[in-house]
Formats: C-alpha cells, structure tokens, sequence
C-alpha cells in the first residue's frame, strides 16, 4: 500500500529540524543563513513557513498521478508505488517542463550550475523502502509530521477534525487536490495564508494532456489514408483528362502557369 | 576575375554585430550555466528560449507541410514555382530550432534521450520525436536540390520515388507536433491566464501555424523577389492571400467563440496588463490582416499582400509569446524580461536564418533558373575566391 505523511500544522512548534534532518538526507549543506531562507530552493528542499504565530511546512506533495512524472520526456521523474517521485538526473535533459507543470510549482533548478539538476522533495525513497519513516518524520519531536499508510493518515486526519471542533479548517489538503497526493495537510488557518491554492482542479492534471495523445494512434494510419486517397484522386483525375486527350483544366488540377 | 572587395554595408554591419553579441553569449551559456546567461528563475522557468526560438521557430516553418501537401497532394501545380523557398525556409527553420534548444537545455547532451527512454504519456516526448523525424523528412525533401546541383542522378531518382509517402509523413509529423505545442500547456489549467488557456490550445496552434505557414510564404517569396532580383509570383501569392483570409477567419471565429463559451470574453475589456497584449495579438494576427485582406485591391497588389503577411507574422509571434510568457506572468507573481544574452542567442539565430537562406539561393538552384535576374548567380561553385560576398544579402 502507498504511503504518505501527515502534517498537522496545529502540532509544529517551527524548530526547523525537518529542513535540517531533510538537507542532511539529501547530501545539501545546512546552516544559519540556509535556515533564514524562508521559501524551498535547488538547495533547500522543504521548509517551514511562519505567519504570525501559525507554521506550515511546504515540499512536494508527491501526488497520486504526478504532472511532473507525466509530462517528463525521459521518464526522469517516477511515480512509485510506495509513494515517493523519484528523480533519476541521469536520465534528465533539462527541459524543464516538469516545473512549469507542477500544479505547486514545486520542482527548483540548480540555475548556478553548469551541470545542472531538477532538486524536489523525493520523499526518501531508500529508507521508505527499508520500512523507515522519512527523515523529516523521524526527527519531528512533536509527531507534526507522521508518516505511515496513506489510507490509515486520512482516517486519523478525519478523526482529529471530528475531536476537535474549530480547531482545524475543515479540510484535508492533498487528500483530494489533483486527485490525491501523499502529503496530507491540516492548518487551523486557512491554506492560501501559505500560499497554498485552494481553487486546484480536483482531478489528475496528466488526464488534460493525455486525452489529447491518446488519439494519436488512431490519427495517424487515419491521416495516412486520407491524404493518401486525395493524392489518388487528385491524380488520377490528370491522367483520365490525359487520356481523353484534353488538357487538364487551369481552374482544376495541374496545367501549366 | 578581379578579387571581390569586401564592402561594408548596413546589413552586413547588423549580421556582423549579431554574430558577435551571439558567439559571447554562447560562450557565458556554455561556460557559466543557465543562471549566468538568462533571467530565469525557479518561479519563471521557460523564456525567451522556448517561446521564440522553440514555439516561433516552429510555427514560422510550417509553410513546408502547408505548401508540400498543396503541390504534392492536392496536386495544384501553379504553386509548384514556391516549393523550393518554401521547403528550405522550413528545412533552416527546423535545423534552427534543434540549433537553439541547444542553449535551453539544461543539459544539451542528453538530447538523444528520448530515442530510448520513452513516456508516451509526455507531450514534450511525442514533440522531440515529431520533431526528429519531421526534420529528417525535410531533410529528404531539400536533399533533390543539393543532388541536382552536383548531378546526382541515382539519389535523386531514389528521393523521387519515395517523394508522396514522404510528404504524406511529413504533414502528418506537422499536423501532430504543430498542435502538441498547443497541448503542451494545456496540463497547466491554472496557472496559464484565461485568455490563453483554452482546451481547444492544439487546434488554435494547428490553424494558426497554417495561417503562419501562407504569410510565411508570402513574406518569404516577396523579400526574395526584392533581394535576389526574382520575378515575383504575384498570381501565386494571391492565391495563397485568399486562402489565408479563409484560415484567419476561421482561427477569429474559434477563437472568439471559445472566449465566449468560457465566459472570458468580458475580461477582455477590464484593463489589465494581460488585457493590452491580449489586444495587441488580437490586432495583428486577426483584425488588421482581415480587414485588409477582405478588399480585393489588398489583396491582389504584392505590397497590399506582403504588408498583411508581416501583420500575421507579427500577430502570431505575440500569441506565442503571450501563451508562453505573458499568460504566466500573473500566476507566478514574477515579470519576465529576457536577459541581454538570451537576445543575443536569439538574434544571432534569427541572423543566421537570413545568411543562411541567402547562401543557399546563391550555390543551390532554389528559384527555376530562367527567373534569376542578376548575372553570375549560378556560377560554379568552386570558382568562388575566398572573400565571395556571401554574406552579400545576410540579414536582409
């Protein structure tokens, strides 16, 4: 079964250790001027914003059907079934359409760099296969961040809005948005005050463009046949007037200028 | 034979310093990386490099599969004296292309990775395999020419042979990829601005590269006339006005129709910044062309024709640019200006269209040999000393 991590923003006390414990799974450096960052960058790859005195993490939702690993030309990015997009950068060409696709706009680049390579949140994907939790769900010390089975975190997510009346905004996010992604959500304010966009479409994005290719099968001996047979036409239409030994008309087909 | 003396001219200047400005931003691209040598940034991460030199390009070549299947298909030989131009426009156009997404790619060597690592469900996949091929058909329908000049004879019976299945291919790769960079942004529903995302995006890109195709031609044919001494096909280039007053028209109605149905129609007369370059597309492709490609004296004179061919040119450039830079300006909160070497880059391969176009009309029996005008055109090739004005018409 898939997994997921449940983010109870009510539960973070913003002490970081996540973008730190991630920077460290993830090979980047970490330090005071990294933790200032407030936003996700090639080099940070989640962070904890503060409005007030509210916290939300950002990262990769890790979607359920991914435009990112749909729109990839390689196969770069990966849907797995556990759960986590993974990203293979020697696979990558660096076209970028995975970034102008994110519905989150998640996806950073290594612009400094001139070999340069597409940095998201990939969900720990060695150590949810071992059966461990991400490394920022480990080292939550407040269990803001969870992980564990996708379906069970809902269930959990549900029961926590029914226990505690005006506590959180009635919504999970991400249990729904672009047809469910593997990080949920739950904030007492409401999502956009981070930036988060509620007015998502609630169905998977890959489907708009798919639909469209899909027909391409059927389009192309289709196209073949049609152009072919007004080629027939069109010229054997020359030869019967040839044939007949009259000059094939200006105002139709052929003739000279 | 006196020795050609190499003369300064304004245009020369322009190519000369183009191709400057453009070798020193090829040279901080591949030395610094993307961050160095463009104003992109994670919020805005296609620029001038995809929507001129990737979308334009494209659709500025599409006259090739527009006038193949004109000729080849329908069989109207009165357009058969244009295919030539028509073909090598679309031929430079596509090798341009390729050329340019060179310095977009982040990584550029890895642009064969498509051929084997495949995702059918990706638009960008099926474009750089539509692509692949349909330049390699181009290739294979330019490729008489070259085999004519130095009289090749079993070659060219070869590519004669294969010519309809050939142009049957390449109108199917165009009508495919053509329209996909449509598709491409239609994956984005909610971050690309109302007026341009549209589910009919791949058939508005498709009409429109048609529309672009014939004013192409048009464009393309009377610049030659002008520069290389041609008698222009004026009964052709009419021909190709009125059908293109048809495709516009159908384009204007689409187009309208879909804002309406979409309800965005009253947006487009709320002041915004999206609102002004919404009407300045509007402008030049659809409204200035049609009102004056519906007059008859319009549309029978060659300036009337060319200056309506320059409009739709211009017209759909903005589109392009609209889709792909413009409409996303205002979800992702950032204004995009191209950084100077992104110009540079750019410029240099619009120059490099130009010098090019002209060297092949100088060496290579483009136009039908009793039309060329000006002595000394079709000389052999070899004969040329070193400095050879081949340059003479760069950049015109």
């Amino acid at each position: 079964m898939s997994k997921a991590l449940l983010y109870d923003a009510t539960a973070c006390i913003g002490c970081k250790q996540c973008e730190q414990a991630c920077a460290t799974q993830n090979n980047l450096g970490y330090d005071d001027a990294v933790a200032a960052e407030e936003f996700q960058s090639a080099h940070k790859l989640t962070c904890v914003l503060t409005r007030d005195d509210k916290f939300m993490r950002r990262l990769c939702m890790n979607c359920q059907e991914p435009s990112c690993a749909s729109v990839c030309p390689v196969g770069a990015l990966q849907k797995t079934a556990l759960g986590p997009v993974t990203y293979d950068a020697s696979k990558c060409m660096g076209c970028r359409y995975c970034m102008v696709a994110c519905p989150f706009s998640v996806p950073k680049y290594e612009w400094g760099k001139l070999i340069p390579k597409v940095q998201k949140c990939i969900m720990c994907p060695d150590r949810v296969s071992q059966g461990k939790p991400t490394a920022c769900a480990e080292i939550c010390p407040t269990g803001a961040t969870k992980f564990g089975e996708r379906d069970e975190l809902i269930a959990e997510a549900r029961q926590r809005i029914r226990d505690n009346p005006g506590k959180y905004v009635d919504h999970i996010y991400g249990l729904e948005e672009v047809g469910g992604t593997s990080v949920l959500l739950l904030s007492a304010v409401p999502f956009e005050t981070f930036g988060y966009r509620t007015n998502i479409s609630k169905d998977p994005l890959p489907m708009l463009t798919y639909r469209v290719l899909s027909h391409i099968p059927d389009f192309v001996p289709l196209g073949g046949m049609v152009l072919g047979g007004v080629w027939w036409i069109t010229h054997r239409r020359e030869e019967v007037a040839l044939a007949e030994g009259r000059l094939p008309s200006e105002n139709k087909n052929g003739g000279k200028r | 034979m006196t020795r050609p003396v190499f003369r300064m001219t304004f245009w020369k200047f322009v190519f000369l310093f183009l191709m400057a400005a453009g070798v020193y931003a090829t040279f901080v691209r591949f030395t610094q990386g993307l961050g160095a040598s463009t104003n992109l940034s994670d919020k805005f991460p296609w620029g001038i490099w995809v929507s001129f030199d990737v979308l334009c390009g494209v659709m500025l070549a599409a006259g090739g599969f527009t006038l193949t299947a004109t000729v080849h298909i329908l069989n109207i030989k009165r357009m058969h004296s244009i295919i030539r131009p028509t073909i090598l426009t679309a031929f430079l156009g596509y090798v341009l292309v390729c050329f340019a997404l060179m310095y977009d790619l982040g990584k550029p060597y890895n642009i064969w990775h498509p051929l084997i690592m495949r995702n059918p469900h990706s638009v960008m996949f099926e474009v750089a395999y539509c692509v692949m091929l349909y330049t390699t058909v181009l290739a294979l329908e330019f490729s008489p020419i070259v085999l004519e000049r130095f009289n090749l004879q079993r070659p060219l019976k070869v590519v004669r042979t294969i010519l309809i299945p050939l142009v049957i291919c390449g109108v199917i790769l165009s009508t495919l990829h053509q329209s996909s960079l449509g598709t491409l942004y239609l994956i984005v529903p909610e971050k690309l601005h109302p007026f341009w995302y549209s589910p009919l995006l791949p058939l508005f890109f498709f009409i429109s590269a048609i529309a672009v195709g014939l004013a192409m031609t048009i464009f393309e044919s009377s610049m030659s006339a002008k520069h290389f001494g041609l008698q222009l096909e004026l009964p052709v280039l009419q021909e190709l006005g009125r059908v293109l007053v048809v495709v516009l028209g159908v384009y204007g109605i689409l187009r309208i129709e879909d804002l309406a149905n979409r309800g965005v129609l009253r947006l487009a007369f709320h002041r915004s910044y999206e609102t002004y370059f919404f009407w300045l597309e509007i402008m030049l492709a659809i409204i200035l062309p049609l009102i004056l490609l519906v007059q008859r004296r319009v549309r029978s004179s060659a300036q009337g024709l060319y200056v309506a061919a320059v409009l739709v040119v211009l017209g759909f450039i903005t589109n392009r640019m609209n889709v792909s830079i413009t409409g996303f300006e205002g979800s992702t909160g950032v204004r995009y200006f191209p950084k100077w070497s992104e110009l540079a880059v750019t410029g240099m391969v619009i120059a490099g269209g130009f010098a090019l176009f002209a060297v092949a009309v100088k060496y290579l029996p483009i136009f039908p040999a009793e039309e060329l005008a000006s002595e000394g055109v079709r000389e052999p090739v070899f004969d040329e000393t070193v400095n050879s004005p081949v340059l003479e018409h760069a950049g015109d």
